[in-house]
């Protein structure tokens, strides 16, 4: 258990510049989840943290202790890789207590503790084989037995669900929460997946092009996203944006449709709308002439045009919607609280 | 050779699911590799018929084409006393240089390997270019200035001057270099997180992997030095000192000699038997070394 103070954190690569300054301040047991779309260096702020990168400028600490000089074994951090990163000729006891001979700690206690782990993951039946004996879950747990074994202060996961499919995705999800909520271990966990980021973080930060772009519970910026970009990345479908006039408690699109506004906006905003804020309406000011429909049961996405606009826009219904074909047009309206407002030349947050 | 073809033997036995071979077609493949057996095998069963006759019916033709009674007589007395030196001496010569060969190279060059590959270091590329350049450069080529080197090092006549001049390989550096590229960098981190330093690394990590690799290697360095000819008859002229295969060559009668034919092809059976036994020992290992690497 500790906490990770990053301190305006710099990572250069020759000239290429690939983290341009991150601070965040990481508390006692939080559960961080780094999401971001591939080549947002948040695989590289992880490795930062772990020491397996220089970090070029900035501080990174570890119970307030510089760790910038320390070697990956001084930092008492454990590690998931992506590809789990098992040393395939050992056996899975052999996998999980390797860390623990290492540092010399007698045989009877690793064979204590690794027991102890392996009952914690269901791994206990699994002990004698090796790795490429083993399914992807399976192995996928090794790894996070090999990291809890040691009682580590913090556990880094680099991307460690994205190699299985998606329903076992869905359990090992659940269960690294539960894991980490019941040792209460500070993690950092890296993924691109927005889901994995809603479904697991105490807090998250969204990165892109190596710049923090929010950082705050995944509710807060699910509903006050910061920037545009934060505002698309999390939610799916994505955000709907458009360009929109304020004023006078409306906003007007470029088709003309006016929608009811908090009176407070007034000038040209770029104007995001969730798929899952729009409802039905027979008298709403937006028409979606939809091009086709997904049912996927619990909700119905429309996925189509605005009347007199070119951009490609969706609509997330509750419930199935039988629409002949597919096709037609159907009349929205949103509630004027669900209207986010960004500035159309930064991107950030209008109030 | 016999070995192999006995796989192959056993893989066309029809399985369940096979492409069909049956009838004719499954009889001529049979045929042309048993052909093909015997057409390789031919010249090592007149060898081990001459090493087992008299020299007359040697001298006399037509070759026999069946063993005779002289096998023990014969074999003794190439062991133990030879044409200049007992063949077991020159046997034991042999075995010396090339375990040290085989060991020496894979020693030397899984760790230039894990040097190159692993550890960033000024003109590390340089270092691997120049280590890749020695494969340009056959023993023969450097032979007078490497027979000057252990001439004045006093090592004549040793085994170490058999062995040490053989002993750098660029081959194998070079492929365990390729072998160790292959090894996830992940697996390398993952052992720096759990603490390992680099030569704990190498142990436990990279040198159980490699186990199949050293293998096939082995193999192959075995049986290269086991056939060294020049080196060897350039360094030793004590025929104490002499090694199988040079000897054997040496009991060739030079002017008006007699050849003892039945010792010679005695001698050629005895140093064919350590290169088989350790390939066929090591078969499994070398194959899967050759064909896949444990990941």
């Amino acid at each position: 258990m500790a906490t990770v103070d990053l301190i305006d954190v710099k990572k250069r690569f020759g000239p290429a510049e690939v983290i341009r300054g991150i601070s965040v301040a990481i508390e006692n047991g939080e559960f961080i989840v780094i999401v971001g779309p591939s080549g947002c260096g948040k695989s590289t702020l992880l490795r930062m943290v772990a020491g397996l990168e220089s970090v070029s400028d900035g501080e990174v600490r570890i119970d307030g202790a510089r760790m910038n000089e320390k070697e990956p074994m001084d930092r008492d951090i454990a590690m998931v890789f992506q590809n789990y990163a098992l040393y395939p000729h050992m056996t899975v006891r052999q996998n999980m207590g390797y860390s623990l001979k290492i540092s010399g700690i007698p045989k009877a206690d690793i064979a204590r503790k690794v027991a102890q782990a392996a009952d914690l993951l269901q791994l206990s039946d699994y002990l004698d084989r090796k790795p490429r004996q083993l399914s992807g879950g399976q192995r996928q747990r090794v790894a996070m037995g090999r990291a809890i074994v040691r009682q580590p202060k913090l556990f880094l996961f680099d991307e460690p669900l994205s190699n299985l499919d998606a329903k076992l995705r869905v359990q090992m999800r659940l269960e690294i929460r539960e894991l980490q909520s019941k040792l209460g271990v500070t993690s950092l966990y890296v993924t691109h997946d927005q889901v994995e980021a809603m479904t697991m973080a105490d807090r998250m930060i969204v990165m892109n092009g190596g710049v923090a772009e929010q950082i705050g519970t995944p509710l807060d910026v699910y509903e006050r996203p910061e920037t545009l970009f934060a505002a698309q990345f999390i939610g799916s479908p994505a955000m709907n944006v458009i360009e929109a006039t304020t004023g006078n408690g409306q906003a007007v699109l470029a088709n003309g449709a006016a929608l009811t506004a908090p009176a407070a906006q007034a000038g040209p905003v770029t104007l995001g709308l969730r798929p899952e804020h729009l409802a039905l309406d027979p008298d709403g000011p937006l028409v979606l002439e939809v091009s086709f429909a997904e049912p996927l049961g619990p909700n119905t996405l429309l996925h189509g045009r605005l009347a007199g606009s070119a951009d490609a826009f969706t609509a997330s219904l509750p419930g199935v919607h039988r629409l002949s074909q597919g096709r037609g047009q159907v009349r929205l309206n949103a509630r004027p609280g669900d209207l986010h407002f960004f500035d159309p030349q930064t991107g950030r947050r209008l109030a | 050779m016999t070995a192999r073809a006995e796989t192959s033997a056993r893989r066309s036995d029809p399985a369940p699911g096979m492409v069909e071979k049956r009838g004719s077609a499954l009889w001529l493949t049979h045929v042309a590799m048993i052909l093909g057996v015997l057409v390789v095998f031919f010249p090592i069963w007149l060898a081990f018929v001459a090493s087992t006759v008299s020299q007359p019916e040697i001298a006399r033709p037509p070759m026999p084409l069946l063993p005779g009674d002289r096998f023990l007589e014969n074999y003794q007395k190439a062991l133990f006393s030879g044409v200049n030196v007992p063949v077991a001496v020159m046997l034991f010569n042999s075995l010396v240089m090339a375990t040290g060969i085989a060991v020496g190279k894979i020693v030397i060059s899984i760790l230039s390997a894990f040097a190159i590959v692993y550890f960033r270091f000024p003109a590390r590329s340089l270092f691997f270019w120049l280590i890749f350049l020695t494969l340009m450069l056959p023993v023969e080529v450097r032979i007078v200035p490497t027979y000057e080197v252990v001439a004045r090092f006093g090592m004549l006549n040793t085994y170490g001057g058999l062995i040490f001049p053989l002993i750098a390989s660029a081959t194998a550096t070079f492929l365990f270099r390729q072998f160790f590229l292959t090894i996830p960098d992940e697996l390398a981190e993952a052992a720096r997180v759990d603490g390992a330093g680099p030569m704990r690394f190498f142990w436990d990590i990279v040198l159980p992997m490699s186990r199949t690799n050293i293998a096939a290697l082995f193999v192959i360095l075995f049986i290269y030095g086991w056939n060294q000819y020049l080196w060897p008859l350039l360094v030793t002229t004590d025929p104490a000192m002499n090694t199988i295969v040079m000897g054997l060559k040496q009991m060739f009668p030079s002017g008006d000699d007699i050849a003892d034919w039945p010792v010679i092809m005695a001698t050629s059976i005895l140093a064919m038997i350590p290169p088989v036994i350790v390939v066929i020992s090591m078969q499994k290992l070398f194959i899967r070394g050759l064909v896949d690497s444990e990941k």
